[in-house]
């Protein structure tokens, strides 16, 4: 099994969400989070004065999927949410032990 | 098609008014005082409605942690200048010739306002010529209110309330009717022939120069000037300050309309007329020189500004909103949204931490105003203007610091490093304005 963390521009959550659900992604977890990377924030002027904002706005999504299908879902993400511009995100994946799913005691992948 | 009906119709209920000798030429005086106090009545509940515009524009430009803290003081305010101006301002500003010193300090103190009796006969109304002594009250109330809204949005997120609501009461009940008296109460500046119609210089500058008095004692908000340079703290909620200033242009119809202090002849309405058009057009002015200006200075249209130049479009067409054509009332309120565009960074680069641009739009733009009354009325005079922007200033800014100064020694204005970084909000009042979002 494999947890993937995408970061990705807010603007593009409702094209993620569309393109998972196309390969049957069935299910997410969606956070807005803050943050930076290579591109350091960006410059933005108030009443004159210009000013650093650190932390940009994003979102977190968090998939938890069978391990045969990570490659194609990583595919996905980047396909629709890439603009080519800096502050596109990234996606990072992660070897998932163990997955439960609460109300059924199922273990592994049955309880993705 | 339409239009012509219109007219007609107008034509045929003019002439039928003509015929009946009641509406020859002159009005009677009941109709005289009834329409004169309908106006005060009218116009003094637009201007209480731009307490609301202060309020809304200033909780919108702090930043969320002292959102509690600025609608509290806001209340506070309107409510002690109803006190203030009853127990001592009215009176105080307006002498009624009845002098201590004349031209200078009323001789009707300590007296209380006092209003007609209940159902009062027209023999026995305090002036059958003018308006019910109730609706002046009522409506000079709301320009003395009004000065004290100006300086809260100066001084927030770091000052103390109850230090800042003493201050209000000493501005409501004594400093901003003192200074009036000398112009609207028929005092001396009113005699060397200074011209303010609605009160450019004796509300919003006055209002301007003690908050400049305060903010020069209480000093910037923590972090704001870091290594020489300007650290911005943007507002909490634009759409908050964008209602603010809405409601303040709409309550300026009232402010600048009102203080034509008469609606009982044609004269009188066709006037009241203008100057509504005509301070339309000065904030519109000062809204558009200002969306082109950040848009060529910073590449980006900055609203906070454009707000800001609507409201200095306002401020600057406030002396005199009856005399100028359209035209020149939008030019008169453009410059106002120039002053603004320029005066907001002046003031950061000599570290005067003013949180919603209050200075720049009251204060600056109130001098400009005042000193364009000469440009379209040849009653006025340049020099006039001048000594009267400097005599005013001088007296409110002096006093003002005082004031300031002494309530900063007796008790302290400013909270503590702690308080001030934690936010007013939880600091001063144990109560946030979003609780479900901040937990």
């Amino acid at each position: 099994m494999k947890y993937i963390i995408a970061i990705i521009q807010p603007g593009k959550l409702t094209a993620v969400h569309d393109a998972l659900l196309e390969i049957g992604i069935t299910g997410m977890t969606v956070t807005e989070v803050q943050g930076y990377g290579r591109q350091k924030g960006k410059s933005e002027i108030y009443r004159g004065a210009e000013y650093t904002v650190h932390f940009l706005p994003k979102v977190k999504i968090e998939l938890a999927l069978p391990a045969k299908m990570a490659a194609k879902t990583i595919d996905v993400i980047k396909t629709a949410s890439s603009s080519g511009k800096i502050g596109d995100g990234k996606i990072f994946s992660f070897d998932l032990q163990e997955a439960v799913r609460i109300r059924t005691n199922e273990t592994g992948e049955s309880a993705l | 098609m339409v239009k012509t009906i219109l007219k007609y119709s107008c034509l045929v209920g003019a002439a039928s008014l003509m015929a009946s000798p009641a509406f020859a030429q002159e009005a009677p005086a009941h109709s005289v005082f009834i329409l004169n106090s309908l106006l005060f009545l009218m116009s003094g509940f637009l201007v209480m409605f731009m307490a609301c515009g202060f309020c809304m524009l200033e909780a919108g430009l702090v930043r969320a942690k002292n959102t509690t803290m600025q609608l509290t003081k806001n209340v506070a305010l309107f409510s002690l200048a109803a006190i203030g101006y009853y127990l001592i301002g009215y009176n105080l500003m307006y002498p009624l010739g009845t002098w201590s010193v004349e031209g200078v300090l009323s001789g009707l103190l300590p007296v209380a306002a006092v209003l007609e009796a209940v159902g009062v006969a027209p023999d026995k109304v305090d002036d059958i010529s003018y308006a019910s002594t109730g609706s002046d009250f009522f409506f000079q109330l709301m320009f003395c209110a009004a000065t004290a809204s100006i300086v809260s949005g100066v001084l927030a997120e770091r000052i103390k309330l109850w230090p800042f609501l003493l201050f209000t009461f000493a501005l409501t009940a004594v400093i901003y009717p003192l200074q009036a008296s000398w112009k609207w109460g028929g005092g001396f500046l009113d005699g060397m022939g200074f011209l303010d119609f609605a009160g450019s210089t004796v509300v919003h500058s006055v209002g301007g120069w003690a908050a400049l008095a305060g903010v020069l004692i209480l000093g910037p908000r923590i972090g704001k000037y870091k290594d020489g340079r300007v650290v911005p703290m943007p507002g909490a909620n634009l759409p908050l300050a964008t209602l603010g200033t809405f409601i303040l242009w709409m309550g300026w119809f009232g402010f600048n309309g009102g203080s034509q202090l008469a609606m009982g002849s044609i004269g009188d309405v066709a006037d009241i007329s203008r100057i509504f058009a005509n301070t339309n057009a000065a904030a519109a002015g000062g809204a558009l020189v200002a969306l082109a200006l950040t848009q060529i200075f910073y590449g980006k249209v900055d609203l906070t500004m454009v707000l800001n130049g609507a409201l200095a479009g306002l401020v600057s067409i406030t002396a005199e909103p009856l005399t100028p054509t359209l035209g020149a009332a939008t030019l008169i309120g453009g410059v106002g949204g120039m002053i603004v565009v320029f005066a907001v960074p002046f003031l950061d680069k000599i570290k005067i931490d003013d949180v919603v641009g209050a200075i720049p739009v009251h204060l600056m733009a109130g001098i400009w105003g005042t000193l364009a009354v000469p440009l379209t009325n040849g009653d006025a005079s340049f020099v006039t203007q001048l000594t009267s922007i400097f005599i005013v200033g001088v007296f409110t800014f002096v006093v003002s610091l005082i004031v300031w100064f002494a309530i900063d020694k007796i008790m302290g204005i400013r909270v503590s490093e702690e308080d001030e970084l934690a936010g007013l909000d939880s600091a001063e009042l144990g109560m946030d304005a979003y609780p479900e979002f901040s937990r």
